[in-house]
């Protein structure tokens, strides 16, 4: 009953997105408010309704209808509770119902705002949403219905919706259980974040994509859409540095990016978007950069139905395309589409869309804010290469290759060091025009004492020319944000009687953008130096040691001591050793590196043992062993310098966003509050 | 960004006021620079593809290719036969033939699926082999009947030093449908 009764309130909201459409259509064209006022409802009633549809998933994940079949692929009785709930993303239906939730939810939500200024853009707002929307549900329904159930037929069992003529349903004793990998608490919040990201920009894309229809090409499009932006930027962040995390914790080897063409997929987005934050300052401070803003946005949100099919389609095998099926070339379709229409659009509103000004000084703010936006275009290219390449070799000349790391890694470098470098230098020039003299005044002192890193680096052994100018540029623009906004709070704390943390903090409330934007700044700084750290100066060992023998690694010493194998509750087998750590002498502790084998997946799993201090990592893999002697074991073990820095980067990073994105007092509301004092008073 | 002083003495109002001209040298710097920085990026895109594009090969790709792609990473797949491996696990070395098999994967389902083709592979004794040496823990995964997917490079004594290996096995989870269990 339940599968039915879902399924028909996805019919019926697909439906109602379909009708939403048609009266936003009829609405703009005709300026009728009753028709934008009736696509408003359309819009508004999908949300409750896909609730409905997902609590009907839910509710049949948690009580093991394994006759469904996405429950069947997700989910058995072993598995708890929340792990049961969260199987809702864990495959191809069931994400893609999740995927048409969020985007519900944040479209609802736009649509209940104040459009008192903005009446115009109403229904092509709507119009957009629901046409994403629409396409998301008739995928579920027509190809990826979460709900199908497995029938007997004559003998032959079939997986369809509805009791086919003389089938009956067949009740399997448990499911096939969720993916072990995905097991994990990051991959629990992993996709939703990642999700809520590609999600969100699909609002700025539809403000985009009504601004070019209504000719309204002024800046007003990035004023409304600029939260929802860093919103989305804030998310996509997030879901990607969960997802390093992931692997670090899970995959055991030692990393946290492989350049796996679905991590490249979340990252294009996040590149067009980063690259679309910066650009539209310069659109709102000096009017350039009109058309380009538009293609950043249009490819943004490109790029994120790309990375849905990516992730969804199994087109490219890789960790993560655990699906496949037919929805391809759909979702193909879709994207052309939308980038053909919208860049049509484009063209159509050119002119209106000139520049009100000319860029002067190559020192300026501006024109560092685009070579910003050149690199990580560039970046997008090497992306985009990396994963059509092999593509495009193979179709004209029948040659299978691939590129992998190595050619991401050495390609990306120096485009990040360029990025980095811009970091540092943009902060301290000015808008409209800089010279080398103003420039070089305030950027001395940093210089100076970014070098004195280096160094220090070189004292203590580094001669790695690139490791160095990491370090050197990491350092700088450290320096650079802290002397930047270190001086603006000098220049507040003796402007006002405040004392210097309270000038601190008013400096960021005052302009969380500009001040946010610098925290960032200084989370990306460390991350660069945690990768700096496990990328240049990794090292690993790998041997098998009887029962008290010892590996030696950088100083750190690791004795294996014992190897428990036991069963447990939820069906799998774990062989746990444990191994005793000292460095230089000093006992460190016991820990415990494992592999876990899922009876019911036939898969191994290694979880890594890792002592984690601010200085380095050490990461103990137990990679084999006797079962019967119990005699030896094979370990491999890698030192992974500085690596938590990429974690606190991160979080800084998330953190600075999050300042940025923190809502401002809007002077619509400060108004409200008075009035309302007023009625208090009378 | 109206309270906070930009840079030095130069302030958001004076943006505003900055007179528009045309400056053609500007531009010229403009145009230098955007091109230099594509520049830099096409070629960091094409040096990169030639040095680190790796070659998909099948084994009897390899072999009757001759010395084309000696001293070069590549990367073969075969279908490891059982009887071959051998493990020192003392010293985790590790030996085993692979035979040919094809690698494009609509092949492979036009002739039966992985399992059949892993299966036709191992048994024919016609097909070309190749030895493999990897340093290295042995997976788990690595048994009669694989399909080893290795990186590595090719010796000039017939022998494949892989660098990295990946196994794939047909297995039972790519069953669409539950076994019956009836109601």
């Amino acid at each position: 009953m339940v599968a039915e009764f879902g399924f028909g309130v996805l019919v019926v909201t697909f439906v109602l997105s379909i009708y939403g459409i048609t009266a936003g259509l009829i609405g703009a064209v005709k300026k009728s408010a009753v028709w934008v006022q009736s696509a408003r409802s359309a819009m508004l009633l999908t949300f409750p309704l896909l609730t409905l549809a997902t609590i009907c998933l839910l509710y049949l994940l948690a009580t093991g209808h394994f006759e469904v079949s996405f429950v069947y692929g997700v989910t058995n009785t072993a598995m708890p509770l929340y792990l049961k709930l969260t199987a809702l993303w864990g495959g191809q239906a069931g994400s893609l119902v999740f995927w048409s939730w969020l985007l519900a939810a944040f479209a609802s939500a736009v649509t209940l705002r104040k459009w008192d200024r903005d009446q115009e853009f109403l229904p092509w707002v709507i119009v957009v949403s629901l046409v994403t929307l629409a396409f998301f549900l008739g995928m579920i329904v027509f190809f990826e219905n979460p709900f199908t159930r497995f029938w007997l037929v004559r003998g032959k069992e079939v997986e369809a919706m509805f009791q086919p003529l003389g089938g009956r349903l067949i009740f399997p004793e448990d499911g096939r259980g969720l993916n072990p990998l995905l097991r994990h608490p990051g991959m629990i919040i992993h996709p939703p974040m990642l999700y809520l990201g590609f999600v969100s920009f699909t609002i700025p894309f539809a403000f985009a994509f009504a601004a070019l229809v209504t000719g309204r090409t002024d800046d007003r499009w990035i004023r409304v859409t600029r939260r929802w932006s860093l919103v989305a930027w804030l998310f996509l962040s997030l879901g990607l540095v969960l997802g390093g995390r992931w692997a670090y914790d899970v995959l055991g080897w030692g990393g946290y990016w492989g350049w796996d063409p679905v991590e490249i997929a979340a990252f294009m987005p996040w590149l067009t978007g980063t690259a679309f934050l910066h650009s539209v300052m310069i659109q709102e401070k000096r009017g350039l950069f009109k058309r380009w803003n538009i293609v950043l946005i249009i490819l943004t949100y490109c790029l994120v139905i790309f990375g849905t099919f990516l992730t969804r389609s199994g087109v490219l095998s890789s960790v993560h395309a655990f699906a496949q099926s037919a929805i391809g070339p759909l979702f193909f379709a879709f994207i052309s589409l939308t980038f053909v229409a919208a860049l049509a659009l484009l063209l159509h509103r050119w002119n209106s869309l000139r520049s009100e000004g000319q860029m002067h000084s190559i020192l300026s703010r501006e024109s560092l804010f685009l070579f910003n936006n050149l690199l990580f275009m560039g970046i997008l290219a090497v992306c985009f290469w990396g994963v059509v390449f092999p593509l495009i070799s193979e179709l004209f000349t029948g040659q299978k290759v691939t590129v992998g790391p190595p050619f991401y890694e050495r390609a990306t470098g120096p485009l990040f060091a360029g990025l980095l470098f811009l970091m540092g230098v943009a902060p301290l020039s000015a808008w409209g025009a800089s010279t080398w003299k103003t420039l070089g005044r305030s950027i001395w002192k940093p210089t100076v004492v970014s070098l004195s890193a280096v160094a220090a680096s070189l004292a203590a052994g580094i001669t790695d020319p690139f490791a160095l100018v990491g370090l050197w540029l990491v350092a700088f623009v450290a320096s650079v944000t802290i002397y930047d906004y270190g001086r603006a709070v000098v220049a507040r704390h003796r402007r006002t009687s405040e004392n210097l943390l309270m000038s601190f903090w008013r400096l960021a409330e005052r302009n969380r953008r500009r001040y946010g934007g610098y925290i960032i700044h200084l989370g990306v700084v460390l991350m660069a130096l945690g990768i700096i750290g496990i990328e240049m100066f990794q090292v690993e060992t790998q041997g098998t040691i009887p029962q008290g023998g010892s590996l030696q690694l950088k100083g750190y010493t690791i004795t294996y001591n014992s190897l428990a194998e036991f069963d447990t509750p939820d069906d799998r087998n774990v062989a746990r050793a444990a191994v005793s750590v000292s460095r230089d002498g000093k006992y460190l502790g016991t820990f415990y590196p494992r592999r876990d084998f899922y009876y019911a997946q036939q898969q191994p799993m290694t979880i890594p043992a890792v002592r984690s201090t601010l200085e380095d990592d050490l990461y103990v893999l137990l990679v084999d062993w006797r079962p019967i002697s119990s005699q030896g074991a094979t370990f491999k073990v890698f030192v992974n310098p500085l690596v938590n820095w990429l974690w606190i980067g991160g979080f800084i990073f998330i953190l600075g966003t999050m300042v940025a994105a923190w809502p401002d007092k809007e002077p619509e509301e400060e108004r409200v509050r008075v009035k309302s004092t007023e009625t208090v008073r009378a | 960004m109206q309270n906070v002083p930009l840079q030095g003495n130069q302030t958001a109002s004076m943006v505003g006021a900055y007179p528009i001209r045309t400056n053609a040298q500007s531009r010229v710097k403009f145009l230098v620079g955007g091109l230099l920085i594509v520049a830099a990026i096409v070629y960091l895109i094409v040096a990169n593809t030639q040095n680190n594009a790796q070659f998909f090969l099948t084994v009897s790709e390899l072999k009757s290719s001759g010395a084309a792609y000696s001293g070069r990473e590549i990367r073969v797949s075969g279908a490891v036969i059982g009887d071959t491996i051998q493990y020192d696990s003392q010293n985790l070395k590790l030996k085993f033939t692979v035979a040919h098999m094809p690698g494009d994967n609509k092949e492979i389902d036009r002739k039966g699926g992985l399992a059949a083709v892993l299966k036709a592979a191992v048994t024919d004794p016609s097909l070309p082999r190749m030895t493999v040496v990897y340093n290295g823990v042995k997976p788990d995964l690595l048994r009669n009947e694989s399909q080893a997917i290795m990186t590595g490079k090719m010796g000039e004594d017939g022998i494949f030093y892989a660098s990295e290996l990946l196994l794939k096995c047909p297995t039972r989870y790519e069953e669409a449908l539950p076994q019956q269990s009836g109601n």
